[in-house]
């Protein structure tokens, strides 16, 4: 019990750092740019129409006091993370005058419904065929369907989303390309809505697994591959158990422990493919949200958004932190 | 180094494909230095020209042949993904071996620090960083805030072989011989840790022109230099699916993917090449 | 039979050996090789009999137990000759019937692997190899073969709630004590050991040799055992074969060979061993093991050979019977014990 009291006192202090290092770095980056946001803010805002200076100043003024922009860099510093505890990241300028937070708040549900879905589909699937090729490694129905997600996992999100998009949109267009479920449909739990759902996140969920499936599937084959040369697996066999026991009780179950450890490494990587695939298919989630707000000069949202995404992260790799002592023994009664 | 290539492409196929396919693809993006027009010049030629025998795979709807842009495109974005593997290989290389070599509490805290860059998204912060600088964002600025993200796993990988390597014999004779840190890990350890180097920098290579063509997709870069993301931000703004000027899209990306496919069979076949036991699994097979 | 420690009671041998070729056989990026690691041996071991197999590191013994144990993955390969068991008037050809071989084993025969540390899988309880390896063999309910395991266990010396734990809980000496356990519970007729008490300090080696020979008296077994550790085969080894660089030099009951090596080379390794009371310089043989991948011409031990004459440099020596053994050396009348 006390190894694992020491194991979960390095993870929170982990999940700690990395929020702390993580929003003070949001912080350095939007501080240290030779971009004054507020100018940015103004000019964007003068743009449309002359303004007279006085009313420039003023929204300067507002502005500054807004982002929490005044005063020297440590008084910046430290009102930055009692915004960020209060999750209070100003008005949003392209959708003034709903708080950023607010509008974070109805996009991270789309996000964590198309990443949880599609990073489940993705890590299972490939775990399993990569632990099979891995097993039997004569077998040419693996061999090629190993080939086939290899190929594909070199290429970035955006290029196989845009190839999915214009085979299932225009080539044959059998799929929505656009949106996080149809218009005209009364959000609940409805059956048209749950179909119209389902239907609006196929596109972008199938980009995010076959993106995805690529790297499970290789280090999990040479995981195993490296496994079924160990002593247990070797003794096992020779002891005559059966090959469906071993693979599964001797093998793969093994080769998990390390594949999850590296679920919580990838949780970073994975939220970027994320990111670009909701602007692609024009899914509602917190993705499409920043690079909207990027296109639009909205200075709060584009920081709330990173920093909540970096929270987010943390949050969900410290949650895959708590599973593993579940399935590793040496863990949990060390 | 000659004999070892030479081996490789006659008994392992897959280095053979991937090295067939990154030096036709090299070698068709050197050609836009011999190129008949300036590459950021627009509307020079007649627009949305289908492929035909002036035109191999078209012009765009900017009035450029598709063909001269995708040489330069290929050009820069590997430009791009070089210098990022070279930048962020030297820190991976510091911090790994150092972090390795040293042990103890500078091991663990230089790994605290590794970790955490990881539980990072990169995409987000590179955003962040474009959104702040606008305008003031180059191309190299842009790959400096890439390899600054993009170092850490591989430095795990450096640092678990640095530290297989300090406790061998030779170190220790290295160390009673007087010699100091950076020697040890320079002339001891750093040819122990090539290969690594090399199979992450294939890794890190792929990563950071996967980075570039989606920025550029965006049109977060510089979008006047052609890049194959940029080709395709451009095509995307004039619409080019929908009016069917099909060529604009669909020859950058084929050759991105034969890019990427090419680099990725180099790095899977230099690994397996590298690695002991898929090396002895592979004499049994 | 006048020196044998324990007189058999049916003479019907157990496990047949026959011109038994496995080659290391490499083929990488062009350049072949091939690791001659056992090549040509032939022996028989009887009912009841505890055989051993000593040589030194890299003398390819592992590799022989590993082959007759039907353990070999690739590049080792059977390039010729066969293994038969013989299981109460059942005959089992090792390479030819992997079906049957796979039902025969830990039913039949049962294996203890070299470096038993690791054999048990780090995430399971250590009950659920019991179950994975043995239950199917047993022909009991759950409950009735769980009091089984927890009788053998007892017998050996394990408190039965080591089936709870998991294997990183238990000390190498207990986890060692386990593997003998679950190689035994099915009372097998056949047990291959290799280097069974390698890994395992002095004092739990006694134990564990102890602990072998009880089992095997008590259950009839044969054991066929491999190790590098000479006072191991004088401890429990009715007789020996030594192997030097692939090949079976010298074969006898125990005692013989002990007290009057044939070969140049088993005198050489009996004389190394210290005795009490001894203070005699020991004289370290010249030369290296030879590499299997060019093997010397002629008697592989020929360039170490104290005794070695032209004949020993071309012809190589057959494996011969004389007096309570079969030994392979021209000049096998000449060997004095140092």
């Amino acid at each position: 019990m006390d190894g694992f009291a020491k194991y979960l006192g390095r993870r929170l202090f982990q999940f700690f750092l990395v929020i702390f290092l993580g929003v003070s770095l949001a912080f350095l980056i939007t501080n240290l740019s030779p971009v004054d946001p507020v100018e940015q803010s103004v000019a964007l805002m003068t743009n449309f129409g002359a303004t007279d200076p006085r009313s420039v100043e003023l929204m300067r003024q507002a502005l500054q006091e807004l982002y929490g922009l005044q005063g020297s860099m440590l008084d910046q510093y430290l009102a930055f993370w009692g915004r960020v505890i209060r999750g209070d990241f100003g008005p949003s300028l392209s959708a003034f005058p709903t708080p950023v937070m607010s509008l974070i708040m109805s996009a991270l549900p789309w996000t964590i419904g198309l990443l949880t879905l599609s990073l489940v589909i993705t890590w299972t699937l490939g775990n399993l065929l990569g632990a099979l090729a891995g097993y039997y490694r004569s077998n040419l129905l693996l061999k090629l369907s190993g080939a086939a997600v290899m190929a594909l996992h070199p290429v970035p999100a955006y290029i196989i989303g845009l190839c999915l998009l214009l085979a299932f949109g225009f080539i044959w267009p059998i799929l929505p390309i656009s949106g996080g479920a149809q218009m005209n449909l009364q959000p609940g739990l409805t059956l048209d809505y749950l179909r119209s759902l389902i239907v609006h996140g196929t596109l972008p969920a199938l980009t995010l697994v076959l993106v995805g499936l690529g790297s499970w599937f290789i280090s999990m084959r040479s995981l195993v591959s490296n496994i079924v040369t160990d002593d247990h697996v070797v003794y096992a066999e020779l002891g005559g158990v059966s090959s469906n026991k071993i693979f599964s009780q001797y093998v793969a179950r093994n080769a998990l422990l390390p594949q999850l450890t590296g679920l919580a490494l990838s949780l970073g990587n994975v939220f970027g493919g994320a990111v670009i695939t909701e602007f692609l298919f024009n899914y509602p989630g917190v993705g499409r949200l920043m690079i909207q707000g990027i296109y639009r000069g909205d200075y709060a949202l584009v920081l709330g958004v990173t920093t909540i995404s970096i929270i987010a992260v943390a949050v969900a790799v410290f949650i895959i932190d708590l599973i593993y002592p579940l399935i590793d023994p040496r863990v949990r009664l060390s | 180094m000659f004999k070892i290539l030479r081996d490789m492409l006659r008994y392992n196929i897959e280095f053979a494909i991937g090295f067939v396919l990154t030096l036709s693809i090299f070698l068709f993006a050197l050609a836009h230095f011999w190129a008949p027009l300036p590459d950021t010049a627009i509307y020079l030629l007649p627009p949305d020209m289908p492929p035909s025998a002036q035109y191999w795979f078209g012009t765009t709807s900017r009035g450029q042949d598709v063909l001269w842009q995708m040489s330069s495109a290929i050009w820069n974005t590997m430009l791009f993904g070089l210098t990022v593997t070279v930048l962020s290989r030297l820190l991976a290389v510091a911090v790994g071996m150092l972090s390795g070599y040293l042990g103890g509490r500078w091991d663990q805290a230089l790994m605290t620090l590794n970790d955490t860059m990881i539980a990072l998204p990169n995409i987000p912060i590179l955003l962040l960083v474009y959104f702040v600088m606008r305008d003031s964002m180059s191309w190299p600025v842009l790959a400096a805030t890439a390899a600054l993200l993009g170092w850490n796993y591989d430095a795990r990988l450096i640092r678990s072989v640095t530290l297989s390597l300090r406790n061998r014999e030779f170190t220790r004779h290295a160390v009673f011989a007087g010699m100091s840190v950076p020697q040890i890990l320079v002339r001891q350890h750093l040819p122990y840790v090539m290969p690594v180097i090399f199979f992450t920098a294939m890794n890190n290579l792929i990563w950071a022109i996967g980075l570039e063509v989606t920025l550029s997709v965006l049109g977060f870069s510089d979008i006047n230099r052609p890049t194959i993301g940029g080709m395709i931000y451009w095509a995307n703004q004039h619409q080019a699916i929908i009016a069917g000027i099909w060529w604009w899209i669909a020859f950058p990306i084929i050759a991105v993917v034969l890019l990427f496919l090419g680099l990725f069979l180099l790095a899977i076949s230099v690994n397996e090449y590298i690695d002991p036991r898929s090396r002895l699994s592979r004499m049994g097979a | 039979m006048l020196d044998t420690l324990q007189a058999p009671t049916t003479t019907s041998s157990m496990l047949r050996v026959e011109g038994l070729k496995a080659y290391y056989q490499m083929n990488y990026f062009g350049v072949r090789r091939e690791v001659r690691a056992v090549d040509d041996v032939s022996l028989t071991i009887n009912r009841n009999e505890i055989y051993g197999i000593a040589g030194e590191s890299s003398s390819g013994k592992s590799s022989l137990i590993k082959t007759i144990a039907g353990a070999i993955t690739p590049p080792l390969r059977v390039v010729e000759g066969s293994v038969k068991f013989d299981f109460a008037g059942r005959e089992l050809d090792v390479y030819a019937d992997p079906q049957a071989m796979k039902a025969a084993r830990w039913q039949n025969l049962s294996y203890i692997m070299q470096g038993s540390m690791n054999v048990l899988n780090p995430v399971r309880r250590v009950k659920h190899a019991f179950h994975d390896f043995a239950f199917k063999h047993m022909g009991l309910s759950p409950s009735a073969f769980r009091a089984r395991v927890e009788k053998h266990l007892q017998r050996i010396g394990l408190d039965p709630h080591v089936l709870e734990s998991f294997p990183h809980q238990l000390s190498g000496g207990m986890r060692q004590r386990l593997t003998i356990a679950l190689a035994t519970v099915c009372e097998p007729d056949f047990i291959i050991a290799d280097e069974p008490t390698t890994a395992l300090d002095v004092l739990v080696q006694q134990d564990v040799l102890a602990l072998i020979k009880d089992i095997q008296q008590r259950m009839g077994a044969s054991i066929i055992f491999v190790t590098h550790d000479m006072t191991v085969h004088a401890a429990i080894a009715d007789r020996i074969g030594i192997v030097y660089a692939g090949r079976l030099v010298e074969e006898g009951p125990t005692l013989d060979v002990f007290r009057r090596p044939q070969h140049p080379y088993t005198a050489h390794l009996i004389s190394s061993l210290p005795r009490i009371g001894d203070n005699k310089k020991r004289s370290a043989l010249p030369g290296k093991p030879p590499n299997l991948a060019d093997p010397p011409s002629g008697c592989r031990f020929h360039p170490r050979c104290p005794l070695a004459v032209d004949k020993c440099t071309n012809e190589n020596p057959p494996l011969e019977a004389r007096l309570t053994g079969r030994v392979a050396c021209w000049r096998a009348g000449e060997v004095q014990t140092a």
